[in-house]
């Protein structure tokens, strides 16, 4: 194989960053960034989801008939996903309620689905865990990168702690459906720029 | 929602609460579709008509077979597989009795299988405890509304391949942008139901 397993890790924290370069995954990456934490915790389950769905499927390779292969990583993360409702929904309740509805969708999130079968599907035990890793880690940064900017031009607060004191007049527009577009078209826009 | 009426729910699931630009379901096709508009149309019309079908279909299996037999908590995993089925059915049955309509919907039949949209409006049918009817109706808005967005940002977007973007924001980040703006006009409607 020509990629060592770090360079498997280190691609999902830049090279192929989600929701960045990978433009999957939008929708929980729009939803629930209101604030960091909820940024934190949404890419943290995802991330649990993306490595054990990696796991299974890089085991399972050899076995599952490709013709319904789809299916099969559907299965194996719609349980995973499960996994992570009924953990959140007993030690973490308050992000449970949340997040919400955004818990069942990472079933959906293109993000996991496509690494099942874009990866862990054609490649060995390792380099999955390290793909999956890294992709995930990758996601929960950009989470919650967007979820501070969000929410310190939102809500005046960084991580809870309040940063401009009580006289910032906090710009709502940010928090809301519309800012979460534009806060994250101008942040690609800024990445691309660094190219 | 439980208790409004059936226009209110209508009204209410395409405008106030699209189900794309306020509450951020569906976005990869919205972004992935839109460049022409003669995509749009079609994901849109196949999103209608898969939405409304999985909009009954995962009632009756929560109603009758999850919550009787105490299974409520595999909710996840029975509604994406029943999509999952109901879209290869549908996709089947098109191509077999309406080819016209088959070769019109095309590739974005088995890509509703992961469009959130779908999954999404069935479980917030299920949270709001929504009647069988009401379901139906919110379902058919949720469609209608996704629809709305994709067909109105597609026009955008063509508009937008004729001016001169700035390098940086070009593509998605100019997309992601308009749809910021065209969310913002959705957001008038906010209080209205």
């Amino acid at each position: 194989m020509a990629k060592t397993i770090t360079q498997e890790f280190t691609k999902g924290l830049w090279a192929e960053i989600p929701p960045f370069r990978l433009v999957l995954g939008l929708c929980p990456v729009l939803g629930v960034t209101t604030t960091m934490e909820n940024g934190i915790g949404m890419g943290l389950a995802t991330t649990f989801v993306l490595l054990c769905s990696n796991i299974l499927v890089s085991a399972l390779r050899n076995i599952i008939p490709p013709k319904v292969r789809i299916a099969c990583f559907i299965i194996i993360i719609a349980t995973f996903v499960i996994v992570v409702e009924l953990v959140m929904q007993a030690y973490a309740y308050p992000l449970f309620l949340e997040l919400g509805l955004f818990i069942p969708l990472i079933v959906v999130n293109c993000i996991v689905l496509g690494r099942a079968e874009a990866f862990a599907s054609k490649n060995g035990l390792l380099p999955s865990i390290a793909d999956g890793l890294g992709i995930g880690i990758g996601f929960t940064l950009s989470l919650a990168a967007l979820g501070g900017v969000r929410e310190v031009l939102g809500t005046g607060t960084f991580y809870g702690a309040s940063v401009f004191g009580p006289s910032f007049q906090p710009f709502t527009f940010m928090i809301q459906a519309p800012g979460a577009f534009v806060c994250l078209g101008l942040m690609l826009c800024i990445m691309n720029l660094f190219e | 929602m439980s208790e409004m009426g059936y226009f209110s729910i209508i009204i209410s699931t395409i405008f106030v609460n699209n189900i794309l630009l306020a509450k951020f379901l569906g976005n990869c096709p919205f972004l992935g579709t839109s460049k022409k508009m003669e995509t749009a149309v079609g994901m849109a019309m196949a999103v209608v008509f898969v939405l409304v079908m999985a909009g009954a279909i995962t009632w009756v299996i929560y109603h009758l077979f999850l919550v009787p037999f105490d299974l409520v908590y595999l909710r996840t995993i029975a509604f994406i597989l029943v999509i999952a089925s109901l879209v290869q059915f549908v996709e089947l049955f098109l191509k077999k009795s309406i080819p016209a309509l088959y070769a019109g919907l095309g590739i974005f039949l088995p890509l509703i299988t992961t469009n959130c949209a779908v999954l999404g409006a069935c479980v917030i049918n299920i949270d709001e405890e929504l009647s069988f009817m009401k379901s139906l109706v919110a379902s058919f808005g949720f469609a209608v509304g996704f629809g709305l967005a994709l067909i109105l940002f597609a026009g955008v977007r063509e508009r937008i391949l004729l001016a001169r973007v700035p390098k940086p924001l070009q593509d998605t980040s100019i997309g992601l942008v308009t749809a910021g703006i065209l969310s913002l006009t959705f957001f008038a409607f906010k209080g209205m139901v």
